[in-house]
């Protein structure tokens, strides 16, 4: 399921509320499932960063977050996968992003959920503009590899 | 042939606007839409499209009623 969000979320009880409506599907097959939960630092480039908005195109990210699933689908056999993007105006703490996918082995847990979590970054259509502490706003310009200290 | 052409993000503001509108006739490619709507400026190196929010190349075909898209790298996560 995809889900995009102008609201704050709780991942965990996201999390618990669509495991309980899966029930179904996952009940005896599920061996593995791994989650990541992306939330807003406040800092980010050397700054203090007090807020953010999340600028997206609507229906494309989406559709490109539909590719995004297929894509793993295909490489890996997963029994369900699970994205919740937050969109608008966040906060230090906010949760902006979820993934979660389930398996029967590991493996593909562990892959599956690191692709899709890449594949968005450099796929789906979000930009990120920060607001700095003097309230002066830059738009992010690129992500990083994800190993910045 | 008339499309719908969209901007996002920084590349919003640098423009001044979210959209225009792009009259052709025929053989329209992504490129030469962008020298249509934005003659006063050449296209910034990454600039990433979308004709009906599929990613395409700069020489895509354009056809009557398309939803053309030009956006920076994307940020999101």
């Amino acid at each position: 399921m995809i889900k995009i969000t102008p609201s704050e979320f709780e991942p965990y009880r996201e999390l618990e509320q669509y495991q309980l409506q899966q029930k179904a599907q996952l009940s005896g097959k599920q061996g593995a499932a791994n989650v990541f939960v992306g939330t807003m630092r406040d800092f980010n480039d050397g700054e203090a960063v007090k807020g953010m908005t999340l600028e997206h195109y609507p229906e494309m990210t989406e559709k490109q977050l539909e590719h995004v699933l297929a894509d793993a689908k295909k490489q890996w056999p997963l029994l369900d996968a699970l994205v919740i993007h937050r969109v608008g105006d966040v906060f230090p703490d906010d949760v902006l992003v979820l993934v979660a996918v389930w398996s029967a082995h590991r493996g593909a847990a562990f892959d599956a959920c690191r692709f899709i979590m890449e594949a968005l970054k450099s796929r789906v259509p979000f930009w990120k503009q920060e607001i700095l502490n003097d309230d002066t706003r830059r738009w992010v310009a690129k992500n990083t590899d994800g190993y910045v200290n | 042939m008339s499309i719908k052409v969209r901007y996002f993000a920084s590349l919003k503001e640098l423009i001044g606007r979210d959209s225009d509108v792009c009259e052709f006739t025929s053989g329209m490619t992504v490129l030469g839409a962008w020298q249509v709507v934005v003659p006063d400026k050449s296209m910034p190196n990454n600039i990433l499209a979308a004709i009906n929010m599929e990613y395409v190349s700069l020489d895509a075909l354009l056809t009557n009623e398309d939803e053309l898209a030009f956006f920076p790298p994307v940020t999101g996560g």
